[in-house]
């Protein structure tokens, strides 16, 4: 077979499988918010659905509703208002899904896969301007809020639209800033190299994670991350109990369901970047790729494909964990005014990833 | 390969473009606008200007149009309808795209009358972030300064420009 | 890798649909937007030639173009601004007070 088949074969397996990751983590976020949300606020949640009338005559609790909810999606008639624009209304939810699906061809998810004399890079795209790949798919999500709300023609969506954008891409300003320190501790902008320069290990015990050397920059990443994601305590663009629901108000059916796609997406988006860049990617502490490397010298070999699955599965657990942590602060706090969104955006945040890159910038210089 | 890739961008770019030029629709335009972007972007990936690529879509496509749209939002409220806008007369229409048309071809005849020798070499971290970064803060750092204080002459002269009248 | 001579002609296309744009249209936004364009087009023929020449002189230039082009999509969206609120309307006919 042709090498350039193989090669193709590898990227589209690759990417297959980073797909399916997301829309997977997507819909058990689903799960989650609804169950975690119930335990939060004690009560028991949705447990309940009907399949087929009644044809199946159990009722396996969250299951049914997990398959009912999408059947539901699907199925409903797509209602496009009067005097909307056609082409823009259509568009809107695609351009929502798709900037946040394909920024995760630049989050690593593995070291490397040996396979034969096949050395295998898990990651889609092995680029070399990672991260400003990241944020150019990023600012691209606005135009899915704009269209969405002013193709509408509604004016409830077109205030949650305008409330929307701005926010974004206020948001989009400190959101960069505050990776700008973590750039310029490791130097540079391949997420692959960052990944594997968070494998070392401070004093020989404590892990070289991204946090450790940047934990202002980690917090103010997360907060304008769920800014950005437009995510309680920052949604009064969807404004669920002023807007109805902002400027995703006029769709049904499975352009709701992508605009809903997208939202849980981006959570899983900005915990995957918060993973690669704080908390180390898919490293395991004292993993090589050899085997366990213990402090006090001890080693321990391990298979090839025993590393790669505790690589991966540790990435999964770290970006589920940032998700769950996400959802935890949706069903704890009440929501930001619109002006002292903008306040904190513009007049808090800014200022503190500025003075977060002037005191990195004087460590690195001081240090060497 | 290469030559497909560079052939569908072709021709996916010159319709956007002409989209933009063309519709009567003003938002229908800047999202060609933001396409056409977004597919030049992609041609610079094709010449391995990744870093460029990358700014073109964070810059252009991500800010610039956003702030278009808003304009257009902010400005026409009512739905276009084609009749309405005024147009220049109809024979001054056919000299100005006679004349577009003239001029790209004119252009292209001189471009590929004699052809350009093949590319140089490049070197091997061509187009990345560390090589146009390497340039830009020694060989052009005070066009660098310079533009930093043009930006800030920008944004507070728009701010000025824009605000409302105070009574 | 193609020959550079089909992206500078690309370029010049574009171009080309910009400077019609700008002639043939009467929205304000619309005539800003093929300026854009054009913009655009020579940043085009900038990347090409760099990587024809292998220097990374063309890119850096480039990034100057992008900064000034926002700097001037800012400004002038201000004034089209302001214009509008001396006489409601984005088509540069209706502006006729220096008319002769």
């Amino acid at each position: 077979m042709p090498a350039v088949w193989l090669d193709l074969g590898i990227a589209a397996a690759k990417t297959l499988l980073v797909l399916l990751m997301v829309l997977n983590l997507s819909a058990i976020l689903l799960w989650v918010e609804r169950k975690g949300s119930a335990l939060i606020q004690d009560r028991i949640g949705a447990n309940r659905a009907n399949i087929l009338g009644g044809l199946l005559p159990f009722n396996l609790g969250i299951v049914n509703t997990l398959i009912a909810d999408p059947i539901k999606m699907f199925t409903k008639e797509d209602v496009v208002p009067a005097g909307a624009d056609k082409v823009l209304h259509f568009l809107g939810p695609f351009l929502a899904v798709f900037p946040v699906v394909v920024t995760f061809a630049a989050i690593p998810f593995g070291d490397v896969l040996v396979i034969g004399d096949r050395t295998i890079d898990l990651q889609v795209a092995g680029l070399n301007v990672g991260i400003l790949y990241v944020l150019a798919m990023s600012s691209l999500a606005v135009y899915g809020v704009v269209l969405g709300g002013w193709a509408s023609n509604s004016r409830w969506a077109l205030l949650g639209a305008i409330r929307g954008s701005a926010q974004m891409i206020s948001y989009e300003i400190a959101m960069g800033l505050a990776l700008i320190g973590a750039i310029m501790t490791f130097g540079t902008l391949d997420l692959q190299e960052i990944a594997r320069a968070q494998g070392a290990h401070v004093l020989g015990v404590i892990p070289a994670w991204g946090i450790l050397y940047q934990p202002l920059g980690f917090l103010i990443f997360l907060v304008a991350g769920v800014a950005e994601t437009k995510r309680v305590p920052f949604d009064l663009p969807e404004g669920e109990s002023e807007l109805i629901s902002g400027y995703f108000t006029e769709y049904s059916g499975s352009k709701q369901a992508a605009f809903m796609l997208s939202d849980f997406a981006e959570i899983v988006v900005v915990s995957g970047l918060a993973t690669t860049l704080f908390f180390g990617g898919w490293q395991v502490p004292f993993l090589g790729r050899e085997g366990w490397n213990l402090p006090g010298g001890v080693t321990l070999a391990m298979p090839h494909l025993a590393v790669v699955a505790l690589q991966l599965v540790s990435f999964t657990v770290k970006v589920f964990a940032l998700c769950c942590l996400q959802i935890l602060v949706r069903w704890s706090l009440p929501r930001y005014r619109y002006d002292q969104l903008m306040d904190l955006g513009w007049k808090r945040l800014l200022p503190l990833a500025l003075v977060n890159v002037l005191v990195t910038g004087l460590v690195i210089v001081l240090a060497s | 390969m290469g030559s497909l890739a560079f052939a569908i961008l072709a021709v996916l770019l010159v319709a956007s473009a002409l989209t933009v030029v063309v519709h009567p629709n003003p938002v229908k335009s800047a999202m060609a606008l933001v396409v056409a972007l977004f597919l030049l972007a992609v041609t610079f990936v094709l010449l391995e200007a990744h870093m460029i690529a990358a700014l073109q879509v964070i810059v252009y496509a991500g800010a610039i149009m956003v702030l278009f749209l808003f304009v257009i939002m902010l400005l026409s409220l009512e739905r276009e309808n084609p009749e309405a806008q005024p147009h220049p007369p109809t024979g001054l229409r056919v000299v100005a795209w006679m004349g577009g048309g003239v001029l790209a071809a004119e252009l292209c005849w001189l471009l590929v009358r004699q052809p350009l020798p093949p590319p140089a070499q490049a070197a091997a971290d061509y187009g990345s972030a560390q090589a146009v970064a390497r340039s830009l803060y020694t060989d052009f750092l005070l066009p660098f300064e310079l533009t930093s204080i043009l930006l800030l002459v920008a944004v507070v002269g728009a701010v000025i420009l824009a605000q409302r009248r105070r009574p | 890798m193609v020959p550079i001579s089909w992206y500078l002609a690309l370029s010049a296309v574009l171009f080309a649909i910009g400077v019609t744009g700008v002639l043939v249209r009467r929205n304000l936004i619309v005539i800003f937007m093929a300026i854009e364009l054009m913009l655009n087009a020579v940043n085009l023929s900038f990347v090409a030639l760099a990587r024809q020449l292998g220097s990374v002189d063309g890119q850096v230039v480039v990034f100057f173009v992008m900064v000034v082009a926002a700097a001037e999509a800012a400004v002038g969206l201000a004034i089209i601004i302001a214009a509008f609120r001396s006489r409601p309307t984005v088509f540069a006919d209706e502006f006729t007070l220096l008319k002769g």
